[in-house]
């Protein structure tokens, strides 16, 4: 063989291993849609969504419920990870000393490396008793959201550390020079700068609290109620899915599909949201 | 109104800053140290090389749950490896910018964001039903690389992009087509990149639990062919606290897991910061 037709070749077989993303990403549009669709046709799509029981035995699928409980947690944990993820971006992207960075990052890192089971049995043995002293049984939708909280964070912090570090030297020397604090140079000059990114790092953590399941599963308690107070329990989307798809037959299955459409639309939409506006960051500071 | 001095906000814009950074250090040290320390004293050679015999109480060691996880990784990265290997030399050296790239990109970005039981039920769908792998290593394994693909493509990817630019003109000066300069000068060079990339997809690999849930069957015997169910020790951790209520073993994996994990994260770290030395010294 010529080394000249290898190289043909070689392009070749490097082209296809490269589609293959692309083309599991459209593989598992088109199944989960084959599989979920006639869901729609039998409860109505309307009735689906806007349902608010959940009963598979007596023909009932209604998931407000469970878009409710993701809504919850995915919102707690947001509110705990925004200001903490900020403080800590700002920290390693402008305050800490090299020394106190190097310890730092790597630690952000292992929080992202920690299993979620890990964090999910942490939340059950710790957090969950500890929510039952305040009121309710434990397990909640305020559990859930701190668990959630220590997951969302890294994604939080690194996006925006990144975002913060892009923002020319130039701003911050010019507001220094004009006798801004260093703290009225971040706070009015470089946030601002970098408000896309930091937007994008906060999407982005919704995508993954949205999509998180086995640590909701353990503290969050299943049942399929309105959560009216934090300290109810409650019942994700994804954990909908996980907890009954092992028995589920019929139309029960097909309805279990159809709550992975609503996930899969709704992420897919959130990371096209975060990659635009990273997109429209970088190009507003190159311009600069 | 008296304004707040400048100085006296900074100061406590640096209370919040710190205080930021201080309470994520927390959440690490207390997960990871209670887990260590409500583990260790089930930790034992024992442990490790015995096999769970299931009932309440979690009694037994973890010995084919490790089996299992080492099972389903190797199998994982022998399918893994090849199809992001290609996936990030089309990338990195033969795409051009254009709009199939932008799809190529696009995909691979939107793939990297779905949920874990997103892939899960997508296994569950092909591999396990419609293809009658049922629950085994196999599905999990092939459901795992569908997950996997992303990482190991923007790694590998990175790997490639970080041998400088010289070492290709020179292959191309002397006369290589474009495959030889990348099967015999540009992957020996970015090997410990590729390397890394692996090492950091086992990682992930061990720290899943969703798709593998509705795709690994959940057996916790020993795995005799790619057939047969499994459990990883992540798998093995919910099954004990959630079914078995059996805390102190589920802790003492959960101190498996966090040990495993750590080094395979102090590993990648220590390769990819002695490759990029490397590589910038080369130049």
């Amino acid at each position: 063989m010529s080394r000249h037709f290898m190289d043909r070749l070689a392009r070749y077989v490097v082209f296809v291993t490269a589609t293959l993303s692309f083309l599991i990403l459209l593989a598992i549009a088109v199944f989960i849609v084959k599989e979920g669709a006639p869901t729609f046709e039998k409860v109505g799509v309307l009735d689906f969504l806007t349902g608010g029981v959940w009963r598979p035995g007596q023909g009932q699928y209604g998931i407000l419920a469970m878009i409710a409980g993701s809504a919850a947690v995915t919102a707690g944990s947001l509110l705990l990870a925004i200001p903490l993820g900020i403080a800590c971006a700002i920290l390693l992207a402008e305050v800490a000393p090299s020394g106190v960075r190097r310890f730092l990052r790597p630690a952000v890192e292992l929080l992202v490396g920690i299993p979620s089971v890990v964090y999910g049995l942490v939340g059950l043995v710790l957090l969950v008793p500890a929510v039952r002293h305040i009121g309710g049984n434990g397990f909640s939708v305020l559990a859930a959201s701190i668990v959630l909280m220590a997951m969302v964070l890294p994604t939080v912090i690194s996006i925006s550390e990144d975002s913060i570090r892009a923002v020319p030297v130039a701003y911050k020397e010019g507001a220094l020079a004009l006798g801004a604090t260093h703290w009225q140079t971040i706070w009015r000059v470089i946030l601002p700068a970098a408000r896309s990114g930091i937007g994008a790092s906060i999407v982005l953590g919704m995508g993954r609290a949205v999509g998180e399941t086995m640590a909701m599963i353990m503290v969050i308690g299943n049942s399929i109620v309105f959560p009216k107070s934090p300290l109810d329990p409650a019942r994700t989307l994804t954990g909908n899915i996980a907890v009954e798809i092992s028995y589920a037959t019929g139309i029960h299955e097909d309805a279990l599909f159809a709550t992975g459409i609503v996930l899969f639309l709704f992420i897919v939409l959130l990371n096209s949201i975060a990659v635009v506006t990273l997109k429209r960051g970088t190009h507003a500071q190159s311009l600069a | 109104m008296r304004r707040v001095s400048p100085r006296t906000t900074q100061a406590l814009a640096m209370v919040y800053v710190w205080g930021g950074g201080i309470i994520t250090v927390l959440i690490l040290v207390v997960v990871i140290g209670y887990v260590l320390v409500q583990g260790a004293p089930g930790l034992s050679l024992d442990f490790l090389l015995t096999a769970p015999q299931g009932g309440l109480s979690g009694e037994g060691g973890i010995s084919t749950v490790i089996v299992s996880t080492i099972y389903l990784v190797a199998v994982t990265v022998a399918m893994l490896l090849p199809i992001g290997l290609g996936a990030a030399i089309y990338l990195a050296e033969y795409a051009a910018d254009n709009r199939l790239t932008r799809v190529i990109r696009y995909g691979v970005e939107t793939l990297a964001g779905v949920p874990s039981i997103i892939f899960g039920l997508f296994g569950f769908a092909l591999f396990v039903t419609a293809l009658h792998l049922n629950f085994s290593i196999l599905s999990g394994a092939l459901t795992l690389v569908c997950l996997l693909l992303p990482t190991m493509i923007r790694t590998c990817e990175e790997a490639m992009k970080a041998v400088p630019y010289g070492y290709r003109e020179a292959a191309l000066a002397l006369g290589a087509t474009r495959w030889q300069m990348t099967s015999r000068v540009l992957l020996p060079a970015a090997l410990p990149g590729i390397v890394t990339a692996i090492i950091l997809c086992v990682g992930r690999a061990i720290e899943e639990t969703a798709c593998l849930y509705v795709t690994l069957g959940g057996s916790a015997a020993m795995p005799t062919s790619l057939l047969s169910g499994g459990r990883t020790l992540s798998l093995h951790v919910f099954y004990l606290a959630m079914e078995t209520n059996a805390f102190e073993k589920a802790m003492a994996t959960g101190a498996v897991l966090i040990i495993t994990i750590i080094a395979i994260n102090t590993l990648t770290n220590w390769l990819s910061y002695r490759f990029q030395r490397r590589m910038r010294g080369a130049v």
